[in-house]
């Protein structure tokens, strides 16, 4: 027998598995040497850092406290604002899009929507025509839109009856998840824009609305699948004891689909905890969030602070490499119901 | 949460009292009820309009004009195609497509072969009893094959600089298929009988969770030839003046790496719990007849978990497309504009206050991704599903 011939079925040869080993240890130093050098890094003096590498503590180098002392105490103010910051809008805008997403989700998985195709023309054209008058002409937009509006119902009611499409519930599920093709820079203008003109820049709320938006399209995409795969008997039964649908969702549905709840929760507000771009666009000072503060770290004069940048993407990633090391079988399940029916 | 509304006469005394306001509250009740449909689906909907397709058509009008900024309000001015006009033609040219050169050897050889392969396609789908609307959709795939071709031939293989475009496709094709590759080389490694696989899955599984701000900086470190980890192979090499930061290619190679760093956990995760889902009979049945490990693996694993595989691939190109932080990290975008993305591109034209240039960027991005996403989901997630 080879080295390369299994000993039984459904097993590997001693040389296979050999091999197996070898490339998945490699893999993993890949892995795991980054992470293992922004660490030490955070724990070096700068002449560690300046003066060439070292490798193992206390033995290459004496470990020093110096940058974590600057981030926890001499920079707290900044430091601590950034974190609660990053803290409130993950939780805030990952509850938003997943409430908002999943009922949205749920309905397109239950109800049948037939939107007239002759109101979205209408719609679109009156919003393209409000764009155009207040941008291009400098129409007051409250005026452009009382003019839309009317517009609107006259359209509705005058095409209403010569285009007879309709739309159905695959076109509005494709039209949500398809936003998630838009890479932030093709919007991220017109909405500073719009949060500037209403006076809502560098707020939460501008950050937490933004956020939950762009994760949208994936809280319908899993949930939708994950509602679509659960049997429909138990909530028909929920209706003929006479509950809502509110009822039927909160009480039936929600408490079935808990692991895809759970998937999509975690994989949303990692999303949103790593933000770079929006946030940059959408936050100065008051809430500014902490890969804002990781960027910062190279704006002085002294280039960039390779420990305490380490020490603060150290901070950064402890809470979420927690997480995914507690809840990954989780993530990988729920978001395999959506990938598997595509 | 509407139930919640209706408050609970406590008490014979406070009955008579509520009852006019619990009546409300049902009626509030039945009306929430009778438009449940609708307020179930209209926050998504109403959240998309306003912040996703409103800035859509804004940004669009913005690509279409010449914005200037004047004491906290803005002035807006029709320029028609000019902005798209100044990257395709004018002097952002080089910004956007490259310096175009005089046809190389190999540029002609290559745009050559490009016009071919378009042909045979073309050929091969007309062969095959083409439909209206088919030809139509397919005319923006070869369209932008041959335009990235010939754009290719023209530029990088004439030996003269390429701009944003063929960068952006570079991170993404080249990216995205280094990727595929190892990650689902992992998975097929780590779905097989091994110990300590729950160690392995969780290890590979981390880099996803990292910030890319956080993944961006940390290469940057690991990349130092002079004070980085790897800085007494690199002088022992004699390299140690080498900076990957002002050569093109290595700067591109180097965030194309610490892009898979982060990505390749992605493809990993989806394909292992692909191949966990494969039943066992048929491939140990094969085995049992003498099949080597790879013909089981191309005749009935891959088949199976082929439609899941372009799944991945399909969200895996879509996030490619936006690629910004690490080449804004690790190199600014150069040496010069070689490792700039679209989406860095149209960051730096917000950052010197050129909406108009910024926006037609993006929407050329736009144009760029959904045709080739489309494409690639009809042309090859839809057909596997299909067959």
């Amino acid at each position: 027998m080879s080295l390369f011939t299994p000993r039984r079925v459904g097993h590997m040869s001693p040389g296979g598995s050999a091999i197996t080993y070898l490339l998945l240890i490699v893999w993993a130093a890949f892995v795991i040497f980054p992470i293992y050098w922004l660490v030490i890094t955070s724990f070096k003096s700068v002449n560690d850092v300046n003066s060439g590498p070292v490798f193992l503590p206390f033995i290459d180098f004496q470990p020093s406290l110096h940058a974590w002392r600057d981030l926890l105490i001499e920079d707290w103010a900044d430091t601590s604002r950034s974190y609660i910051n990053s803290i409130i809008i993950a939780l805030a805008s990952t509850a938003l899009s997943v409430l908002i997403g999943s009922m949205a989700a749920y309905a397109l998985a239950r109800v049948t929507y037939a939107p007239r195709l002759s109101t979205v023309l209408a719609f679109v054209l009156c919003m393209a025509a409000v764009l155009v008058a207040t941008m291009a002409y400098g129409v007051d937009w409250r005026l452009a839109g009382a003019v839309a509006v009317a517009l609107f119902v006259l359209m509705v009611r005058g095409l209403g009856n010569r285009i007879a499409g309709r739309l159905g519930n695959g076109d509005i599920l494709f039209w949500m998840i398809s936003q998630r093709i838009l890479a932030p820079v093709v919007v991220v203008v017109p909405i500073y824009m719009m949060f500037q003109s209403v006076g809502l820049l560098d707020t939460h709320i501008a950050i937490i609305l933004t956020y939950a938006v762009i994760n949208l399209p994936i809280v319908v995409w899993l949930m939708y699948d994950f509602f679509a795969s659960i049997p429909r008997d138990l909530e028909e039964s929920a209706q003929l004891d006479g509950a809502t649908m509110f009822t039927v969702f909160r009480e039936v549905v929600l408490p079935l689909s808990k692991p895809g709840l759970a998937a999509t929760t975690l994989l949303v507000m990692i999303l949103a905890w790593n933000e770079y771009l929006l946030a940059l666009f959408l936050s100065t000072a008051d809430a500014q969030t902490m890969p804002i503060l990781v960027a910062a770290m190279n704006a002085g004069e002294r280039g960039i602070l390779w420990w305490t940048m380490s020490a603060v993407i150290v901070v950064m990633i402890l809470p979420v490499l927690a997480l995914a090391v507690v809840l990954q079988r989780f993530i990988s399940k729920g978001i395999l119901v959506g990938a598997v029916k595509g | 949460m509407a139930a919640d509304l209706s408050p609970s006469p406590t008490g014979a005394a406070q009955a008579s009292a509520s009852l006019p306001a619990r009546s409300r509250g049902e009626r509030l009740n039945e009306w929430l009820d009778r438009n449940a449909r609708h307020i179930f689906l209209w926050p998504a909907v109403v959240l998309i309009l306003v912040f996703s397709i409103f800035p859509l058509v804004a940004s669009l009008v913005i690509a279409f004009s010449r914005i200037r900024l004047s004491g906290g309000g803005f002035q807006v001015r029709f320029v028609g195609w000019r902005n798209f006009d100044k990257q395709l033609f004018g002097s952002e040219q080089f910004h956007f497509l490259g310096t175009f050169g005089p046809l190389s050897l190999m540029g002609w050889v290559f745009g050559l072969a490009v016009t071919a392969g378009v042909i045979w396609w073309i050929a091969a789908y007309l062969r095959a009893g083409p439909t209206f609307i088919g030809t139509l959709g397919r005319l923006f795939p070869w369209g932008l094959v041959l335009g990235l071709g010939w754009l290719l031939s023209y530029t990088a293989l004439s030996g003269r600089p390429f701009g944003t475009l063929l960068t952006t496709y570079f991170y993404v094709l080249v990216g995205c298929a280094i990727q595929f590759v190892i990650g689902m080389g992992l998975a097929y490694l780590c779905s097989r009988a091994i110990r300590g696989r729950n160690f392995f899955r969780v290890l590979f599984f981390l880099p996803l969770m990292i910030t890319p701000i956080g993944i961006g900086y940390t290469f940057r470190m690991l990349a130092d030839t002079s004070k980085g980890p790897f800085s007494p192979l690199w002088q022992a090499a004699g390299l140690g003046d080498f900076s990957w930061a002002t050569d093109p290619w290595a700067a591109r190679m180097f965030i194309i790496i610490a892009d898979s760093w982060q990505w390749i956990p992605f493809v990993f995760i989806m394909l292992l719990a692909a191949f966990e889902n494969v039943p066992r009979d048929y491939s140990e049945a094969a085995s049992m007849d003498g099949a080597s490990e790879w013909q089981i693996f191309r005749e009935i694993t891959w088949p199976q978990i082929m439609p899941v595989a372009a799944t991945v691939m399909l969200i895996r190109v879509i996030e490619a497309f936006k690629i910004v932080d690490l080449p804004n990290i690790m190199t600014s975008g150069g040496p010069g504009i070689a490792t700039e993305s679209m989406s860095l591109h149209a960051l730096f034209a917000w950052r010197s206050l050129d909406l108009g240039q910024s926006s037609a960027v993006a929407y050329l991005l736009l144009f760029v991704t959904v045709v080739t996403c489309v494409s690639f989901f009809n042309l090859v997630v839809l057909r596997r599903v299909r067959s």
